[in-house]
């Protein structure tokens, strides 16, 4: 990979260009502006923190399924299991999986967000 | 062709507040790509008015859609109102003669909406504690209000809310283990069926005006009242997406579940269990979580092509971060 930049330095840069000009915009546009700088910094945050998390969902969904594959087949596999009532609240291991995965997430998509409980 | 707005309001401003009358200001507030909100006032016969006015900028079909037609709503506000809930009051109906289409003007009411103000801001540090105790006294005289005949309401239940959801869902294409989990989990708890009453359909902070002095000063917006499960605007208003950055007050950020319930009940509303609010809570999570995939197909379809779009889609995820632990708790 490129070093000098990285790609999220490269996103980090657009985002700030996008604070730069965000007071010479209208109400709506400014908005709009902010909400793509967020987008910029979610990108950012996916190029840096998504693999780990992706090797992290792919390792506790082989524990609860009990096989090996990649992430796209086992969040399929999973859905199935919880859809068909196979896998339920009550089955060891699940809940705890998927908060892990649910945090490693949130991280991602809106590091500020307060979830229930996290106060 | 875009509609002159200002120019019709000139026209009614004579209508409302008689010959002379003069249109003293005229400011669009928001809205979306079908719903207009604008702020005018004028100087007529009898003094100064502050109004609001709602239109409609699209074309609306009250068969299909999930909201209520505008004449529906006022009809609505007019009818809890009298029937002593705190709503803004209606002033006038449009009709063809307005030239504004869809639409009715209600008197301005002063004071907050924006929940994150409501939950953080210092001008309400002193009222907050109330706030919850007042939502439950506000929806109990909503709730006994009976539905004015002839309007087209839908009467939904637990069922079939998981039902249209889950259909919604699955026609996404999205494949989301947390809330595949949560659909399982909801249809195995759902509550007792109930006497269906009126509901506002989407009470929650951010759409209820509040007075840092006196508290809720108006029930707003309207559009998605029908008719179902009384516990379904409390769980709505705890779902922790509405609570700007304080899930450690489940009522909309401010306040406990006890006073929301014990104010309802002293406003003369039906005994209802907390665990059939927190149904209605994580159902409520849920609902936003798949509305937010919605939200995102509307733009990947190439429906609506603002960036705030695909953006939403990314909330998702918190609404699965704030089901993990409502799952775990359990309700």
């Amino acid at each position: 990979m490129i070093t000098h930049p990285r790609t999220e330095e490269l996103a980090q840069s657009v985002a700030l260009w996008i604070e730069q000009i965000r007071p010479s915009l209208d109400p709506r546009n400014a908005f709009l502006a902010r909400v793509a700088a967020n987008a910029m910094a979610t990108i950012g945050r996916e190029i840096t923190q998504g693999p780990a998390a992706e090797a992290e969902a792919v390792r506790l969904m082989a524990e609860v399924l009990d096989r090996t594959g990649d992430h796209a087949e086992m969040n399929t596999e999973l859905c199935a299991r919880i859809r068909s009532g196979e896998l339920t609240v009550e089955t060891p291991g699940l809940l705890a999986a998927l908060t892990v995965m649910a945090r490693n997430q949130i991280a991602i998509d809106q590091p500020g967000y307060k979830a229930e409980g996290s106060l | 062709m875009e509609l002159d707005v200002r120019a019709q309001l000139e026209r009614l401003t004579q209508r409302l507040g008689g010959e002379g009358a003069t249109l003293t200001e005229a400011q669009r507030l928001s809205g979306g790509a079908s719903m207009e909100t604008w702020a005018f006032g004028f100087e007529g016969r009898d003094g100064p008015e502050r109004l609001i006015l709602r239109r409609r900028s699209a074309p609306f079909d009250e068969e299909t859609a999930r909201s209520i037609s505008l004449a529906t709503e006022a009809a609505l506000i007019r009818a809890t109102g009298a029937n002593g809930a705190v709503v803004p009051q209606v002033r006038h109906l449009c009709d063809e003669a307005d030239g504004l289409g869809e639409a009715y003007v209600m008197v301005r009411v002063d004071g907050e909406t924006l929940g994150k103000r409501i939950t953080s801001d210092v001008r309400f540090d002193a009222i907050r504690p109330a706030l919850a105790r007042q939502c439950g006294a506000a929806l109990a005289p909503i709730h006994a209000t009976p539905p004015p005949p002839g309007l087209k309401l839908k009467t939904v239940d637990a069922a079939l809310e998981l039902d249209r959801y889950e259909e919604v869902y699955r026609a996404t294409g999205a494949e989301r283990p947390i809330l595949e989990l949560a659909f399982q989990y909801l249809r195995k708890h759902q509550p007792e069926p109930v006497e269906p009453v009126l509901l506002h359909g989407d009470f929650r902070n951010g759409n209820i005006m509040f007075d840092p002095e006196r508290g809720v000063a108006a029930v707003l917006d309207w559009e998605l009242a029908h008719i179902g499960d009384p516990a379904e605007d409390m769980g709505w208003i705890c779902t922790n997406s509405w609570r700007f950055g304080r899930p450690d007050r489940p009522v909309g950020g401010f306040g406990d579940y006890a006073d929301l319930l014990a104010g309802y009940a002293a406003a003369g509303g039906r005994s209802i269990d907390l665990s059939r609010v927190r149904f209605w809570q994580m159902l409520g999570s849920l609902r936003w979580g798949v509305m937010c995939l919605t939200m995102y197909l509307s733009w990947r379809d190439g429906a609506e092509k603002s960036v705030e779009r695909p953006m939403i889609g990314r909330r998702v995820s918190e609404t699965e971060a704030d089901l993990v632990v409502l799952l775990e708790q359990g309700l």
